[in-house]
């Protein structure tokens, strides 16, 4: 050790801060950098014909028309990208048996979801593209179409892939006890229910967009990538478009909102990095929202059978469902899409201590659009399942469910331990964050409340969650399957000339606050003012290799590497000051951009003074001095697959029992996420999130016909909340630092997303229980409702 | 034959005289042919709210304008937006309550919030809600955007 | 999403977008507002051969009074009605429902003229216009006609509009400015077109229902008007539940149309909800 580390005991004049974030000066000023605000010279668009049915044979496809059409200039099909573009196939080796076929960009001889990209049209303009792939006539051959999840695995039903003796992806058992032993007790109470979770997707406002260049001269494409994980990109280009991985830019600016849905490889933008190799044009591809509809990754799309028991004293006893999950007709490249449903069976009654447990997925292909990780990955599943079934057994055997969860939650001083599912628990507060929550939102006078307005005729309701969060994923979780997907995330931070600093990081940002809280934690470590801090992240050329921002991991693995580069560079600086000012390097500090002394904090000499005598005038220095004023440090999580963070959440609902509309009325959320680096902009990822849950419980629904027709493809008729509907949203926090690192981050990025849907199903079914009915269809429309009401007794 | 016509419009207080393709819309324009990429698309067709911004006084969807239809017109995007006043003071405001993350709404979220507060918009969270609830965000929550809009509605344009 | 090619024409007096209309056989459009024509062709829906751009024909643009009507010319749009001196003093109902039609920057360029060419069954203004016993003056190069409301929409997007007609004005008798009115409509956002939405209008001298008009709207392929609710309500006294549920009542039978999140039951029973809550939010 060189200087004094830092500590945590007292407040940091950012670390803990509500700081505003640095970029939202440039958003505000309408100078932000999104991809579709880029314009190269000589760029080209693309646009794509799909596919208007969901499976068919390609018969013939007559460009004649289109190609005559003055300002297009080259269309491209399935076939003219063979030996161009290597296919790709998104299995993991550790989700052991998971099977899918390979995949073109573009269909080749069969189309096989409705949206699938046919054909590329590259022209001057968008409008001119549209024009051509209009004029394009595709011959297909119907085949029939295998849409219905529940019939996915029936003898009589259509095998997606010929290869294949049936559509059946993956499939998991978990056992654990022995729950038919506990069904055989005469003591117990069990409850069963069915859960449909419908397909949603992430509607990201900046819809996916990418812009290709490729310069044959050094062999070097360049990509302006509007999404999550450039490195992970990086790898994928070079591999499947044969360039070495070094000569793969990809490069992040400004992302319009991400959600997981910009984390996986889309066809049409493998289509368009291939054709700007093979034309040596910039091109330039932007989903429009009716093909982000039909192309970005769906999510959830599950049914689910299951029962709880419990003994009559409140115990939770056993557990037990069969998950079947429909992914369309691919699993997604590279991260898959089984792993929404290892998810679930990994997660389903985290929080809970349960001694008995099965359960069984099945992933099944579709003739869809592709289903894949979305924000929260199996949270929403495994938290409405597990919670709604405790719900269903507390008012079984008569007990408030706030007490059911109290006497089944795993006690906070008993970590570290390991969840029935075989989990690694450590640093969680589940009866801390219950009792807060309570505390908040008042429980006991709320429910007085209810009951007194029932007797006027309004019907409210209160539902819960207790949750677990997965974040900072360690390489358990993709890389050890043999995915291009790096867990670590590395930071450099440089001392520059004038005394402020910047840092490069490997995680990125899409309105999160990434940037700002990387600069807070490298201020504070190192000791500059924010302003002096500079942050780059999102560009592979760069920024050391990492994972890039998913999983919640952004602030806890991304903000590690940050602080021990802080750490290593203030080493640094402290040596070159020592020699300079003839003392010891521990025996200084840095404060407020100035090197210190320890003790009197009295200013010895500036960070610019030092940098500039070490940049320019290395004379004055002993040549055995290293001038290096640079540092790099990277960080994983070992030991443990992920961090994970818990918190409890509730809603306050009513129910127009005419109209089937809900209203919330209120939502409360205690998240504890480990040391809080900003608790503003933790509050916000925690709202926002309990927003996106809130979609999936009550609007968000992708509609398709029997036929695999996806029916709406607007954002007039797929709703997602808007902000008259929307609650006041309530947070507080626990914090339990994770021992897994420093800083004792967690993540924070997917809890609302992952525990409101639970919350609102479950205060909907607490007003729903009493009138002798309940509803496990989500979302709950006010025709789901409806229907439901009317075999209720009111 | 592409049909086109020669406009002039105002921009920022800038006039531009250009020829553009009839079938343009205003969003398309302002961004490709004056560079001003301050304003997003997010639907091309109207809903989410992203391309708002101030045609004559009045808050508009650009893209359900053609840019033929702005010949003549005054119109002020997220770039010419004041800094003084009751724009700088609620651009303030969303910086200070993190009223933006990805800031791809942000545009038409400020353009109706503005209209909101010239409007004689009070300080209330419920009308509030109600005029910002034909822009989309799906990064907030909206919840700060409207603390956001109240404080100013409530503080007026600090001296 | 970039709408297909067209010839744009920007006529500047009503004759000359009248014999634009009437000049071939091509596809030709007018465009108002442009807040659902222009989405239509942003998706191809639409796809004109012509444009003809209304926005500079300022005939169009006015609200008068004359005789015993008011004249709301069909290129007003939804935010100046809403300012109108003389549809604040005549026709408190329009006013009343302007608030619940989509979102400020759509009502800036909305159009009356163009929501009633539209015909979109979920649309507010229709039924507003039927109860209001308004009637749409179409001309075309060489005719004008004056069509009742009740007898303009026909379907879903369908009117009795011909290809060479425009509408030019919406034309609303003073004195059929009810007395009493009640409003409803269930939405599931704040803004979005309605699930299910009614009208209710009365003409009282007393306490009780006269002349009453009952439109149901965004349940069926266009305004739904029901004579047998009407017929229950008038003669009785505003709080007779008897004949406010016999009213309610009579709207079983009907023919409703499912749209893509509600089916027909929950399309009636919402009608019925809406109608209910229309009467017992009855004003004045």
């Amino acid at each position: 050790m060189t200087g004094p580390k830092f500590s945590f005991d007292k407040p940091g004049k950012y670390i803990g801060q509500p700081t505003e974030r640095p970029d939202t000066r440039r958003l505000l000023k309408g100078r932000g950098k999104f991809v579709d605000d880029i314009q190269l010279p000589r760029m080209l668009h693309a646009a794509f014909l799909r596919s208007p049915v969901a499976h068919a044979k390609i018969k013939s496809i007559d460009t004649s028309i289109a190609e005559n059409i003055k300002g297009v200039v080259k269309i491209l099909k399935g076939t003219d990208f063979i030996g161009i573009v290597e296919p790709y196939v998104g299995v993991l080796s550790h989700l052991a048996g998971l099977r899918s076929a390979p995949q073109m960009p573009l269909a080749v001889d069969t189309v096989r979801w409705q949206g699938e990209p046919v054909v590329m049209v590259i022209a001057n303009s968008r409008a001119i593209a549209e024009d051509a792939a209009s004029e394009i006539i595709l011959d297909l051959e119907d085949l029939p179409a295998a849409t219905n999840t529940e019939k996915a695995l029936d003898k009589d039903e259509p095998v997606i892939h010929s290869e294949f003796d049936s559509n059946l992806a993956w499939e998991r058992t978990v056992d654990v006890g022995n729950v038919d032993e506990v069904y055989a007790r005469d003591d117990v109470v069990t409850v069963e229910k069915q859960f449909l979770f419908g397909r949603h997707t992430g509607v990201t406002l900046e819809a996916r967009a990418t812009i290709a260049n490729y310069d044959p001269s050094e062999n070097q494409l360049d990509i302006y990538y509007s999404g999550q994980a450039p490195h992970m990109m990086q790898f994928i280009y070079a591999k499947h478009l044969d360039i070495p991985e070094e000569n793969v830019r990809v490069t992040a600016h400004d992302v319009g909102g991400a959600f997981g849905i910009k984390v996986h490889t889309y066809g049409d933008e493998i289509a368009t990095a291939a054709a700007a190799k093979l034309m040596e044009r910039p091109i330039k591809f932007l989903a429009d929202r009716y093909e982000s509809f039909m192309s970005d990754i769906h999510a959830r799309d599950h049914v689910i059978n299951s029962k709880m028991t419990v003994s009559k004293d409140g115990k939770i006893l056993a557990l037990e469902y069969d998950d079947l999950t429909g992914i369309g007709p691919f699993s997604m490249y590279p991260r898959t899409s089984a792993i929404e449903a290892n998810q679930v069976l990994n997660l389903t009654g985290g929080p809970y201590t349960i001694p008995n447990y099965r359960a069984n997925a099945k992933v099944v292909f579709q003739n869809k659009n592709m289903m894949c990780q979305y924000r929260a990955v199996g949270h929403p599943i495994a938290m409405a399942l597990c919670d709604g079934l405790l719900e269903e057994a507390a008012a079984a055997i008569n007990l408030d469910s706030v007490e059911l969860r109290k006497r089944n939650l795993i006690p906070d001083d008993t970590y570290p331990t390991t969840s029935t599912t075989g989990m690694k628990l450590d640093d969680l507060s589940h009866q801390k964050a219950l009792s807060k929550l309570i505390e908040m939102m008042d429980y006991e006078k709320l429910k007085k409340e209810n009951a007194d307005l029932k007797k006027q005729g309004m019907y409210r309701g209160i539902g819960f969650c207790s949750m677990i969060e997965v974040t900072n994923p360690s390489p358990m979780f993709y890389g050890i399957g043999g995915a291009p997907i790096a867990s670590q995330d590395g930071a450099t931070i440089r001392l520059d000339a004038g005394g402020g600093i910047h840092v490069a990081s490997s995680v990125t940002e899409q309105g999160q606050g990434t940037n700002a809280v990387l600069a807070q934690v490298a201020a504070d470590v190192f000791g500059v003012d924010m302003d002096r801090v500079q942050v780059t992240t999102g560009d592979t050329k760069t920024t050391p290799y990492g994972g890039g921002t998913w999983a919640s991991r952004g602030a806890g693995i991304g903000g590690e590497a940050v602080y021990l580069a802080a750490e290593a560079l203030k080493d640094q600086v402290l040596d070159v000051a020592g020699v300079m000012l003839q003392s010891k390097p521990e025996d200084l500090n840095i404060d407020n951009g100035h090197v210190i002394d320890n003790l009197s904090k009295e200013k010895r000499m500036s960070l610019a003074d030092l940098a500039r005598t070490v940049y320019y005038r290395g004379n004055e220095l002993p040549s055995d001095m290293s001038p290096e004023l640079i540092a790099t440090r990277h960080f994983r999580v070992t030991d443990t697959p992920f961090v994970f963070t818990n918190g409890a959440m509730a809603a306050h609902v009513e129910l127009d029992i005419e109209t089937g509309i809900v209203k919330i009325l209120n939502f409360w959320a205690v998240e504890d996420c480990g040391r809080v680096i900003n608790p503003m902009l933790v509050d916000e990822q925690i709202r926002g999130g309990v927003v996106q849950g809130i979609g999936h419980a009550l609007y968000e629904e992708c509609l398709y016909s029997d036929d695999g027709q996806l029916l709406n493809t607007t954002l007039a008729d797929y709703l997602v909340p808007m902000a008259t509907e929307m609650p006041e949203i309530h947070v507080g926090h626990i914090e339990t630092p994770t021992k897994t690192s420093v800083l004792g981050a967690k993540g924070a990025g997917e809890a609302g997303t992952g525990g409101a849907p639970a919350c609102i199903i479950n205060a909907v079914n607490d007003i729903l229980r009493p009138l002798g009915v309940t509803n496990y269809q989500i979302p709950m429309t006010p025709n789901r409702l409806l229907d439901t009401l009317r075999s209720a007794k009111i | 034959m592409v049909d086109t016509k020669t406009i002039t419009v105002t921009v920022n207080n800038e006039e531009y005289t250009s020829t553009v393709n009839v079938r343009k819309n205003l969003i398309d324009y302002l961004r490709e042919d004056l560079g001003l990429t301050g304003s997003h698309v997010g639907c091309e067709h109207g809903v989410c709210g992203a391309c708002t911004l101030d045609m004559n006084g009045q808050t508009v969807r650009s893209c359900l304008i053609l840019a033929v239809q702005a010949d003549g017109m005054e119109i002020t995007t997220i770039e010419g937006l004041p800094s003084e006043g009751i724009a700088e003071e609620l651009k303030k405001s969303f910086a200070k309550n993190n009223a933006l993350q990805c800031g791809y709404c942000t545009p038409g979220m400020l353009s109706s919030a503005l209209e909101y507060l010239n409007n004689g918009g009070r300080a209330n969270k419920e009308e509030i809600r109600r005029h910002i609830s034909g822009n989309y965000c799906r990064c907030t929550g909206y919840q700060a955007i409207v603390e956001a809009i109240y404080d100013v509605a409530e503080n007026g344009v600090s001296k | 999403m970039k709408s297909s090619a067209f010839q744009y024409e920007l006529p500047e007096d009503l004759s000359s977008a009248l014999k634009l209309l009437n000049s071939n056989d091509l596809d030709i459009l007018p465009l108002a507002g442009g807040q659902s024509l222009m989405p239509m062709m942003n998706f191809r829906v639409a796809q004109p051969d012509i444009l003809i751009d209304l926005n500079k024909i300022d005939s169009l643009k006015n609200i008068t009074i004359e005789g015993d009507y008011v004249r709301i010319g069909s290129m007003v749009r939804y935010c100046e009605l809403e300012q109108s001196e003389i549809i604040q003093k005549h026709f408190p109902l329009i006013i009343h429902v302007i608030p619940y039609i989509a979102h400020s920057a759509i009502r800036n360029r909305g159009t009356l003229g163009g929501s009633v060419s539209l015909a979109d069954p979920a649309a507010e203004m229709p039924s507003v216009l039927i109860t209001l016993n308004a009637s749409i003056e179409l001309s075309s190069s060489n005719s004008t006609r004056s069509v009742n409301a009740e007898d303009f929409f026909k379907g879903i997007f369908e009117t009795v509009r011909k290809s060479n007609e425009l509408v030019t004005s919406i034309n609303i008798p003073v004195s059929s400015m009810p007395k009493k009115f009640g409003f409803y409509e269930v939405t599931r956002r704040h803004g979005d077109y309605a699930i299910a939405g009614a009208v209710v209008t009365s003409d009282n001298g007393q306490d009780n229902f006269n002349d009453t008009r009952v439109v149901l709207f965004a349940v069926s392929t266009k305004p739904m008007r029901v004579p047998k609710s009407e017929a229950a309500l008038n003669g009785n006294n505003f709080n007779n539940q008897d004949s406010i549920n016999e009213a309610i009542d009579a709207v079983t039978g009907n023919s409703f149309e499912r749209d893509l999140h509600n089916d027909e039951t929950t399309k009636e029973t919402l009608a019925k909800v809406s109608l209910k809550r229309a009467i017992g939010g009855l004003n004045g």
